[in-house]
């Protein structure tokens, strides 16, 4: 059989196995996860009083996988009566979907959460191929959250006379909600369960990059028998998710996505009666005190900027390391930074996936220019990076400084910058001075430094020795112009209730 | 008396999520078959049971440089591993193969002895033609503070053994905290070994790959110091191939390639060689294969 | 030829197995028609004592895991409940119960096993809480399982009054050994059935059949056991249960509760089977202002 000339061809006799030990691990060979069980559709449609129908401009749009550049689908391009027409059955659903027993609701919610959960691989292969995002990301990350944030809500449903002191809390009507592309399962479910649960209904509007995942979710929401317009989700552009906030029929928007745009929703709704949350963007610190657990410390640097390439909100993109350390803390993070692979996302191996469009690799290159002509070190590892596609490699930017545009704007790539510090006061007062307030990182051995650190910035979730955990029973949202509002736990059924 | 040993902190949950990551690694087809190939190459065969005998030796012997006879082209293990008085018959059954010869000592597995039996402990293995001594340390001392009595006590063996290598086991199960595993890691590394090994495989647990990687990292902050290879073996609880392969890409993506030998890497395993066996006749033959085709010796 | 049935044996269920009393002993059940419908096995202090070892063995692995995880396993027992629905109506009519009031019961048995699912990452939530000491102290309290508790399950409801005691108890993270109603005991079997198939652990929940009268005392002044639960009207038993539970300062209380109102499905009933912690660590107050927690 050809396979023990294999064995025999790969050793040579005399020798020991040095010769064939750089192509053991070097390049893992290809693993990539199985795409062949799927149901991909070639055309998809708004999903509207709980059927699948036609746009009304009658215009379908190409949606690609981001790590060939290739179309993956047709999706129905939503305008703004296709708008009018989904909260006008989100409103009349929303009469009896308010009075159904709440025992009832939840197991709605759990049903959801079950198939989710059910067909959790197809959902993981449908996020990658969408979204460019590696596929043990979607698999071991995106997905199980999504199922368990449905979880976690459908268990509040009967019980919101607890969460609210001396309150007797009703449902406020219908949500109006508006999710980005870089975790469009995740941020649909997070913001879905939540509504749900405390008795509204939802038109909701995913990212025109990423809608694929959202209307599997139309799918299995209306195998779950959840009511006619209850969840209504129209795919389109800016201008579909422009039509949302400004339909006088919405009660409540939630938004998650660029803080250009936030700010343009806040003004928008100005002088009306509707309430908002919104969750935007970041440029988080995550800090190294020299008493750290250094290669775990180092590895959370790594989550923190790249997970998910660094698109990512909550990334924690602006590197301090207490001066003492930063030398040692530098050489292991490029040493570490040598084992990531960058590559097909649907490879079980891939750390980094594909960037999630040609406007976001812009964006990112971009910057990457600006900081080398800043006059910023820069260095990124050799690595292979496929042809095709959007695709970045991790890149540092060394020795730069407050005043450094990269480290003042937000990226949403694999780019982190390095700064250093002296004392705990500089970095609390560097750490806070930016607009911006979502979340921050803290590495000390030293409980007591850690608390000291959590009271005093002034960001919505600090990650002391961990990054980038999220969990259903977790309040997740920002200071400042971060956003307000926050999402998960029990303070995330505030926004959705009225008393 | 100076008491104090300063190494780095571990954060354990940290080191957890790690390992985590590196099991998502998928190693297929060819890096799997050449991973195997490595592993069983890396083995220190092993027995040291109170019911050894002469005649166990010489059939594990055997079985060291003969793996398989009807697969083609395996490697041997690396070495075997035995007790002592076990050490002429094993160097009379190996005659004329590379297969190395390692020998426990020390009062193995306690330790709790006299530095004067250890000493002779350790003569006898040599004189009796031992390649490679496994020794270990006290972990009573260590648990007591007394790290200047550790340390010492592994320079002292270092020197008994001169040229042979010498492995410093840590029995990371008794040592209860992973920052006591790189403590003990440092002072080990620091005293003069030349490989740092987990357990005796006496008690559980024995290797774990999170203990692993305290150690490997220890490895590595040496050699960024002082550009010196030590060497390293996780020994008990590491019984299939899938096991191995992810300790392999462990040792690969912490230490790289230099380390990916048998020189500087060792399983101190019984029965995993038998399971890549059984991988590798699967490869072979194309069918998952059984137990009843390959010998256990 | 008629097909003859197969009837079903009740044995107890201790440590995920399904042992016989060691005692040997059995006492009859008949329906309203006072014809015999099963024999029952009469527990001993032994299968008591037995039963106890076994929570106490599950009890650190089912406090230590994650709430999120009860949660998905209590869902599941609901799963498990809801499929085999018929099977509980029917034996709830077996013991006399009305089909409409039987088909009530295991509605309502099924949905409290949802709500408390809900409970169980949620609790902590509610009832713990991080205090504002005027120290420079980050300060927090929690709530924590308080081991393995006895309980004597209501008489009156066969599925409802058990489903109504076990789910709070271990949602809570607690393990448990409860003796079933004595008049209508074979929906407690046929439920540790359920649980068998619920990636419930073993030991986590014991179910034993017998006479409080003879267990009661055992059930309150055992020594490993940390709290102590009673659901009947016999005022003699209640009293001595609260006097022996003193014996090592157990908790003990007493749920003498209508359980197919709405208002005895709470987490207070969680709670009760709760300790809270306090913990204390300092803040460093290096910087401009104070301590802030």
């Amino acid at each position: 059989m050809a396979t023990s000339k294999n064995i025999k061809a790969v050793q040579k006799k005399s020798a020991p196995f040095v010769s064939s030990v750089k192509s053991v691990f070097q390049n893992y060979v290809p693993a990539p996860e199985s795409s062949d069980h799927i149901q991909l559709k070639p055309q998809y449609n708004l999903f509207i009083n709980g059927k699948f129908v036609k746009p009304l401009s009658k215009i379908y749009y190409d949606t690609i996988n981001p790590a060939t550049g290739n179309k993956i689908a047709s999706v129905a391009k939503g305008n703004d009566k296709d708008i009018d027409a989904a909260v006008k059955a989100a409103s009349k659903a929303f009469q009896s979907w308010s009075k159904t027993d709440p025992k009832e609701r939840a197991k709605y919610i759990y049903r959801i959460a079950r198939m989710i959960q059910e067909r959790a691989r197809e959902f993981a292969v449908f996020e990658t191929m969408n979204g460019g995002k590696s596929i043990r990301e979607s698999r071991d990350i995106d997905v199980p959250l999504a199922a368990n944030h449905f979880f976690y809500y459908a268990g509040w449903a009967d019980k919101l006379e607890y969460a609210f002191p001396n309150r007797t809390p009703q449902p406020i009507g219908v949500a109006g909600q508006i999710i980005p592309w870089n975790f469009p399962l995740l941020m649909a479910a997070w913001k879905l369960a939540p509504a749900l649960a405390t008795g509204n209904t939802v038109v909701l509007k995913p990212a025109e990059s990423t809608p694929l995942t959202a209307l599997k979710l139309a799918e299995i929401i209306q195998e779950s028998g959840l009511p006619d317009g209850v969840v209504n989700i129209v795919t389109g552009f800016g201008d579909c998710g422009a039509a949302l906030v400004n339909h006088p029929k919405v009660n409540k928007i939630a938004f998650t996505g660029s803080t250009p745009v936030g700010k343009l929703i806040q003004k928008s709704i100005a002088g009306t009666s509707k309430k908002a949350t919104l969750e935007l963007g970041g440029k988080a610190a995550n800090i190294i005190f020299d008493d750290a657990p250094i290669d775990q410390a180092v590895e959370g640097i790594v989550n923190g900027i790249f997970f998910n390439q660094g698109h990512v909100c909550c990334a924690g993109s602006r590197l301090f390391i207490q001066e003492n350390v930063a030398e040692k803390v530098i050489k292991k993070l490029k040493d570490r930074m040598k084992t990531l692979i960058v590559g097909d996302p649907m490879d079980k191996n891939t750390d980094i996936g594909a960037i999630n469009s040609q406007a976001q690799l812009n964006k990112i290159n971009h910057y990457i220019k600006l900081g080398q002509k800043e006059g910023a070190e820069i260095f990124q590892p050799e690595c292979s990076i496929p042809s095709h596609g959007f695709f970045c490699k991790p890149t540092l930017f060394i020795g730069t400084s407050q005043s450094h545009r990269i480290v003042q704007e937000e990226i949403f790539g694999p780019v982190l910058t390095i700064q250093t510090f002296r004392t705990i006061e500089e970095v609390i007062e560097k750490a806070n001075n930016i607009p911006y307030g979502l979340s921050a990182g803290v590495w000390t051995d030293k409980g007591s430094k850690i608390f000291n650190l959590t009271t005093k910035l002034k960001v919505g979730v600090v990650w002391a020795n961990t990054y980038n955990k999220f969990d259903p029973t977790s309040p997740f949202g920002g200071y400042k112009e971060s956003g307000f509002g926050r999402e998960g736990g029990v303070h995330g059924l505030f926004p959705y209730v009225k008393f | 008396m100076n008491k104090s040993w300063i190494s780095p902190t571990v954060d354990q949950v940290g080191v957890e999520e790690r390992v985590a990551r590196f099991n998502t690694r998928s190693v297929k087809k060819e890096s799997k078959m050449q991973g195997m190939l490595l592993a069983l190459n890396m083995i220190d065969l092993t027995t040291l049971e109170g019911k050894d005998t002469a005649g166990k030796v010489k059939q594990m012997c055997y079985k060291a440089m003969h793996l398989a006879d009807d697969i083609e082209g395996l490697p041997t293990v690396a070495a075997v591993c035995v007790y002592p008085n076990h050490v002429k018959t094993a160097k009379k059954a190996l005659q004329g193969s590379n297969v190395k010869i390692a020998s426990v000592a020390t009062a193995f597995p306690s330790g709790n002895s006299s530095r004067k039996i250890k000493l002779e402990d350790v003569k006898i293995a040599l004189t009796n033609g031992a390649d490679e001594v496994d020794m270990v340390i006290s972990r009573g001392e260590f648990l007591a503070g007394n790290y200047n009595f550790v340390y010492d006590e592994i320079a002292a063996i270092k020197e008994a053994c001169g040229n042979a290598r010498l492995k410093v086991i840590l029995e990371t199960g008794e040592l209860s905290t992973l920052d006591n595993v790189r403590k003990a890691s440092d002072i080990a590394i620091y005293a003069g070994a030349d490989f740092i090994k987990t357990s005796t495989g006496k008690i559980q647990p024995a290797a774990t790959m999170p203990v692993t990687l305290v150690m490997l990292q220890a490895i590595k902050d040496y050699y960024d110091e002082t550009g010196i290879m030590i060497g390293m073996k996780p020994a008990g609880g590491i019984s299939t191939s899938k096991q191995a392969l992810q300790y392999l890409v462990m040792l690969y993506e912490t230490l790289g390639e230099k380390w990916m030998t048998n020189e500087w890497f060792r399983f101190g395993a019984s029965s995993l060689a038998n399971d890549i066996l059984l991988q590798l006749g699967k490869e072979k033959y194309g069918v998952y294969y059984s137990g009843d085709y390959i010998s256990k010796d | 030829m008629q097909h003859l049935d197969i009837l079903k044996t009740y044995k107890l269920y201790i440590g995920g197995s399904f042992p016989r009393t060691e005692s040997g002993r059995f006492y009859k059940l008949e329906n309203n028609k006072k014809e015999v419908i099963a024999n029952i096995c009469l527990s001993s202090r032994k299968d008591f004592r037995n039963a106890v070892v076994a929570a106490r063995k599950a009890f650190e692995s089912w406090s230590g895991r994650a709430a999120f995880n009860r949660g998905q396993i209590l869902y599941r027992i609901a799963e498990m409940l809801e499929g085999r629905k018929m099977q509980f109506v029917e034996e709830l009519i077996m013991q006399g119960v009305s089909k409409a009031n039987a088909e009530k019961e295991v509605r309502q048995a099924i949905d409290r096993c949802v709500y408390y699912s809900g409970w169980c990452d949620k609790y902590q939530q509610l009832f713990g809480s991080v205090n504002p000491v005027a120290s420079s102290h980050f300060n927090f309290s929690l709530p924590e399982p308080t081991g393995v508790v006895s309980v004597i399950a209501d008489e009156n409801f066969s599925l409802l009054g058990l489903v109504s005691v076990v789910m709070p108890i271990i949602a809570g993270g607690n393990t448990c050994i409860i003796l079933a109603s004595e008049t209508k005991p074979l929906c407690s079997i046929t439920f540790a059935e359920v649980l068998a198939t619920s990636d419930l652990p073993a030991g986590v929940v014991n179910i034993l059949t017998g006479k409080s009268k003879e267990l009661h005392t055992h059930f309150a002044s055992h020594m490993d056991v940390n709290a102590v639960v009673y659901c009947r009207e016999n005022g003699e038993e209640a009293k001595a249960i609260a006097e022996l539970s003193s014996l090592n300062v157990k908790r003990s209380f007493f749920w003498q509760k209508i359980w197919t109102k709405a208002e005895n499905e709470n987490p207070y009933l969680i709670m009760d089977l709760q300790e809270i912690k306090t913990t204390w660590h300092p803040i460093e107050n290096i910087g401009v202002s104070g301590a802030k927690y």
